[in-house]
């Protein structure tokens, strides 16, 4: 990470043992995880890796039916829930914008943590709202209702949202998904903006594996429920790796933009012999 | 957060403070701008009301009865005949309308109103098992419809609860219910000797006419205690409308708080249908009218409160007047509008995928 620490309370994040289930299916069994202050955590899978399920559990928004999620090594469960919300934000995957809100007042809305049935909307709360339209470039927007934005935009205005919670801990669902390649990068940057300027911990669920290996200090592959690997992208990615949480042959190349791994995968059709260039392959066909 | 050398410079977010502010005062002055107007419509129409009956009394008479300057004759028809009757249509119409939008928000979906979903005809069961098996009438009517609809509510969220409830089986539950009671209200009206069947006809259609103070003096006493309750609540009602997942998330104790919200909207659905029976689909049409009205993504209770003593004064005054059907009872005026409205929400609804 960078060299600039910053200064501020580090909330630790946790679970232990957890056990997870939707009404009887059980998709989480026995799984320990410990989320690295201060850094960008990744979580990959295939679908139904359960990934979503332990985000949610992590975030309190699912009882876990066994084991314990320790938010500063106090059971999650315990904390009030409006005391979590201080000090841990999270996006899930469809979050809902009611009709024709401003994107003002949705942002305003992470406030709510701070405030209180009756403690009046204050100057910090301005500055809190203000500085995440500034963070995620949609001050622009401020007046639009949320529903004319693009997917884009309206990703940005949610970000932004959970920001102005101004949260030590940040837990992110699939943020990129319906997003163009160009939004997913600078949604990527931003949270790694926010990482290294204040020292959010960061948890992201994530389908790109390029990406997420690029873009992670800490990456988490699940399969079935159980994490297969754990570790640092450049240590853990291998083709091995991949073959045993994807089900899916692939190679593991050297990303020339950032010298992570980038993983290349190998379907049933159009592989060229291992040696074999382009033109090699157009005259052996010829 | 740290501190950064550029907010020691200048205020770098400058800009998104002038636009902050600007949204906050332009969403302000469409609130009290739809507020103002919506209050003087219902304030029109009820002036209109008073005036227009039998006989025609001139607004400024009126006025300077309603001041306590008015004559003998003109006391008697506005202030024991016309004005409680216009108070009750008001009353009732803030609360169906705020228990309309609430529940409609509270479970995501606009067939979710308390006559759709059977809390109006387990006050009407009530009433009527009341009036044709126990002979009660006045108050006591009332007061028994309230606890049908309060019974109904209870007996609703315990089959709908698993982990939780959820706004879609709540509704399919409510509709099941409905069809229970109606059979239950039909089978007390067959047994029923022909006067008291008549009366409790009237009562399950919804009326206004003879309402007097002894209706709206316990109902304003009710909504007086109920609706700032309401209001107090009404911030996380908003948040609930994000998704459970992200409401709770920002620290909303989500089931309770849902649980809170249901239990003052039924109470304010019981109220205003123990004062006059269920008057058909008020509920259901002022919450979308409210909410399009206002579209600021808040729970638009001003705007559907005001919508709703809009639409009961409206059609009850329609119904006073109506040629050739005199006695017309508000509710069958209000049905006549309501039902093409639900055939059209329940037509429309799962061709738009907002069914879930």
């Amino acid at each position: 990470m960078t060299d600039d620490e910053p200064t501020g309370t580090r909330h630790t994040l946790r679970g232990e043992h957890l056990r997870l289930a939707y009404d009887r299916r059980q998709v989480v069994d026995d799984l320990s995880i410990d989320i690295p202050t201060g850094g960008v955590t990744m979580i990959i899978g295939p679908n139904g890796c359960g990934k979503s399920t332990l985000l949610r559990a992590l975030a309190r928004l699912l009882t876990p039916v066994g084991g314990t999620v320790y938010l500063d090594g106090r059971d999650i469960g315990t904390v009030p829930n409006r005391e979590v919300a201080t000090v841990l934000g999270i996006l899930p995957q469809s979050p809902v914008a009611p009709d024709g809100i401003t994107v003002t007042d949705l942002v305003s809305r992470g406030r709510y943590p701070h405030q209180g049935w009756f403690r009046k909307w204050n100057a910090e709360d301005d500055d809190a709202v203000a500085e995440a339209l500034a963070v995620t470039s949609t001050g622009e927007l401020a007046d639009r209702p949320v529903d004319q934005l693009s997917g884009g935009q309206r990703q940005r205005v949610w970000i932004a949202m959970a920001l102005a919670q101004r949260t030590d801990l940040l837990l992110l669902d699939e943020p990129t998904t319906y997003l163009d390649l160009a939004n997913q990068v600078e949604l990527l940057d931003l949270l790694t903006d926010l990482n290294r300027r204040s020292g959010t911990t960061i948890a992201v669920v994530l389908h790109d594996l390029n990406l997420a290996c690029r873009y992670a200090d800490h990456l988490v592959a699940m399969r079935a429920g159980q994490i297969m690997a754990e570790g640092k992208p450049s240590e853990i990615v291998t083709p091995e790796m991949i073959k045993e949480v994807f089900r899916l042959d692939a190679d593991v190349l050297r990303d020339p933009v950032s010298g992570t791994p980038m993983i290349v995968p190998i379907g049933r059709h159009h592989v060229a012999a291992p040696t074999a260039t382009i033109t090699d392959e157009v005259e052996n066909t010829a | 957060m740290s501190v950064d050398l550029q907010t020691v410079v200048a205020d770098p977010a400058a800009a998104e403070r002038a636009a902050i502010r600007r949204t906050r005062a332009g969403t302000r002055t469409r609130r009290i701008t739809i507020g103002v107007v919506l209050a003087a419509a219902v304030a029109l129409v009820g002036a209109v009301a008073l005036s227009v009956g039998e006989s025609v009394i001139s607004l400024p008479d009126v006025l300077s009865t309603l001041a306590g300057q008015g004559s003998r004759n003109t006391n008697y028809v506005i202030l024991e005949l016309r004005l409680p009757r216009a108070v009750t249509a008001i009353l009732v119409g803030i609360g169906f309308g705020l228990s309309g939008t609430v529940i409609q928000s509270l479970l995501g979906n606009p067939l979710a109103s308390p006559d759709v979903i059977g809390l109006s005809t387990g006050a009407s069961a009530a009433a009527v098992l009341g009036i044709v098996v126990i002979g009660l009438d006045g108050i006591a009517v009332s007061v028994i419809a309230l606890f049908g609809a309060l019974l109904t509510a209870a007996v609703m969220y315990v089959l709908a609860w698993r982990d939780g409830v959820s706004g879609y089986r709540l509704i399919l539950i409510g509709i099941g219910l409905a069809a229970l009671l109606l059979s239950v209200v039909s089978f007390f009206m067959t047994r029923a000797q022909v006067t008291s069947a008549s009366e409790a006809l009237v009562w399950i259609s919804g009326s206004l006419s003879g309402r007097n103070w002894s209706q709206a003096v316990p109902l304003a006493v009710a909504l007086a205690v109920l609706v700032p309750v309401l209001a107090v609540l009404s911030r996380v009602l908003g948040l609930l409308g994000m998704g459970d997942d992200t409401a709770r998330g920002l620290g909303v104790p989500v089931q309770q708080t849902r649980l809170a919200l249901l239990i003052v909207a039924v109470a304010i659905a019981g109220v205003a249908t123990a004062a006059t029976g269920p008057i058909a689909f008020v509920a259901l049409l002022a919450g979308p009218i409210g909410r399009t009205l206002s579209r600021d993504g808040g729970a638009a209770l001003l705007p559907s409160a005001l919508v709703g003593a809009l639409i009961v004064l409206i059609a009850d005054f329609a119904a006073q007047h109506t040629p050739g059907l005199p006695l017309l009872p508000v509710g069958v005026l209000t049905g006549a509008i309501g039902a093409p409205y639900l055939l059209f929400l329940l037509a429309t609804m799962n061709r738009a995928g907002r069914g879930g």
